[in-house]
């Protein structure tokens, strides 16, 4: 279809799904890959943070070690602050142009984008995982170090599995956040779906048609993201029926009985 | 007798506040011992320092005559050496009843998970609720949770049991099951220290009463002595108050 100046809204928009579909896909793609590995390692990056904070440290501490405590602790809440304190598109430049005039080191786009959104991502979950570890009942603490437990075993085998399943929706949430924040990855040359969308749309000199696909295509991968997400949470929840084993005596018997929720 | 746990001098701060003065008691093994006391007399804080929930502020704990409060010994070991039963259960949310007793031995005893199913199948058994090995703790009622807590413990095969109101959570209704557990477990020979507010089962079950007042062991004898002729004025008073309600 041949389009000019003339042309229709609608026709216009035909004309751009049919001929750029496989930018917007590419752009999507990479748009999809970025969030998704970017809140993958921020988590990771929260989960080992959360730990950390969360380490008891009392009177009966080594002094060195409390020192050493309050030195790691004192850089981690500055990597907090400032990342929580500035706006991505910001750090974006920061740190892509910083680490080239630094260190000599030249990061793809790609590269740099997957580094960004990970160390952001990290600094949000850092708080949430720390608020899910100290939200978990104190009496599951003192059954786990009461039958003989370190603290790093109460950790791996009873507190992390429940503040996991705890902060999952705000997880979630980080993803989808992800999704629509890696656009401004643009500035320092990203390929995602915001940057390709603007190089379809300068092509042609048609912004609102452009955009307008790309805010639907936006919606169809949030929208989607978000139903599968929560149907994941639910399931992690686990059955609400359970099965009464017969005991000695009665072998046969197996009941199913309605867990109360 | 062998004496399993003596304390010596055992005191315990909190800020200012002096919780525990100077309490000096021991528990022999084979033992059931009843913890009675007001409110706030620090019952609960005693047992906590017998198995380092909290941390003595000065004092001696001894096990087998080793004190551990100068560790030769982690805390980690000596604790799986006494098990606790909390108020509250405290069942691992996450874990099925099953797991629940077995998690301690794989990680802590470094059991074979066969063989860790096998000891806490043969304790589920003991206090009725091997049928509900595959239940979540949010799905049991408060008695048979606290059942589950019992079994765990006892699946650590620990030298002696520290309860801590082990029934004041429960509904009236389930007091009584988790109690002939308790009283079942007594008569097996386990080495038990018990806080409660359970007179009857003190008086019934008990080899030693103990009388808690203000942070000090205002008296301790046998069940006969103690609920039909303490010598000491304070309790007197703490049991007429008890006992009239
Ligand atoms: N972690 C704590 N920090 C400060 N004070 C505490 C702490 N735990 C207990 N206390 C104080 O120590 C005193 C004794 O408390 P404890 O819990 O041992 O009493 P208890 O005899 O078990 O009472 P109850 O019958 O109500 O359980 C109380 O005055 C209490 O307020
Ligand atoms: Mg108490």
């Amino acid at each position: 279809m041949a389009v000019d100046a003339n042309s229709s809204f609608i026709q216009w928009v035909i004309y751009i799904v049919q001929n750029y579909w496989p930018l917007f896909l590419r752009g999507a793609e990479v748009t999809l890959i970025i969030s998704l590995t970017g809140t993958i390692i921020g988590f990771a990056i929260g989960i080992l943070i959360g730990i950390i904070r969360t380490i008891p440290i009392d009177s009966n501490t080594h002094i060195l070690k409390r020192a050493v405590y309050k030195v790691v602790n004192v850089l981690l809440l500055i990597y907090i602050e400032v990342f929580r304190g500035t706006p991505m598109i910001v750090q974006a430049m920061v740190v892509f142009y910083g680490v080239a005039m630094i260190w000599g080191i030249h990061l793809t786009t790609f590269a740099a984008g997957i580094f960004i959104v990970s160390i952001n991502t990290g600094a949000y979950m850092a708080e949430i995982v720390r608020g899910g570890i100290i939200s978990i009942d104190k009496g599951q603490f003192e059954a786990a170090h009461a039958i003989g437990m370190t603290h790093s075993q109460t950790m791996a085998f009873i507190v992390l599995p429940q503040a996991i399943r705890n902060i999952l929706p705000a997880l979630s949430n980080e993803f989808v956040i992800n999704i629509k924040d890696t656009s401004v990855l643009n500035v320092i040359g990203v390929t995602e779906l915001f940057f390709q969308s603007k190089s379809a749309a300068g092509n042609n000199y048609r912004y609102f048609e452009v955009f307008l696909i790309t805010c639907l295509v936006y919606l169809v991968m949030t929208f989607t993201v978000t139903r599968i997400l929560r149907y994941w949470e639910k399931r992690l929840e686990g059955p609400d029926v359970y099965t009464i084993h017969g005991s000695q005596t009665v072998p046969e018997a197996e009941i199913k009985i309605v867990g109360k929720k | 007798m062998e004496n399993i746990i003596e304390i010596r001098h055992l005191q315990k701060y909190f800020g200012e506040n002096e919780v525990l003065k100077d309490i000096n008691f021991s528990v022999n093994k084979g033992e059931v011992v009843c913890i009675i006391g007001s409110s706030g007399s620090g019952k609960s804080t005693l047992l906590r320092c017998l198995n380092l929930l909290e941390q003595p502020t000065s004092g001696e704990i001894l096990y087998h005559g080793q004190n551990i409060l100068e560790h030769d010994m982690s805390n980690a070991v000596y604790r799986a050496k006494m098990g606790m039963v909390f108020q509250q259960f405290n069942l691992f949310n996450n874990l099925s009843v099953l797991e629940n007793c077995t998690v301690g031995q794989i990680k802590v005893l470094k059991r074979s998970a066969k063989e860790a199913k096998k000891t806490a199948m043969e304790y589920l058994e003991l206090v009725g609720m091997s049928g509900f090995i595959d239940a979540r703790p949010h799905q049991i009622s408060g008695g048979q949770k606290q059942r589950v807590a019992i079994a765990r413990a006892l699946s650590m095969e620990p030298e002696a049991l520290l309860f801590d109101e082990p029934t004041s959570a429960l509904d009236p209704e389930m007091v009584g099951e988790v109690l002939k557990v308790m009283k079942s477990l007594a008569g097996s020979g386990l080495t038990m220290l018990v806080v409660t507010h359970e007179m009857a089962f003190a008086r019934d079950v008990a080899r030693r009463v103990v009388f808690m007042d203000g942070g000090v062991i205002a008296e301790e004898d046998t069940p006969e002595v103690i609920f039909n002729n303490p010598n000491n004025e304070r309790t007197r008073i703490f049991l007429k108050r008890i006992l009239d309600n």
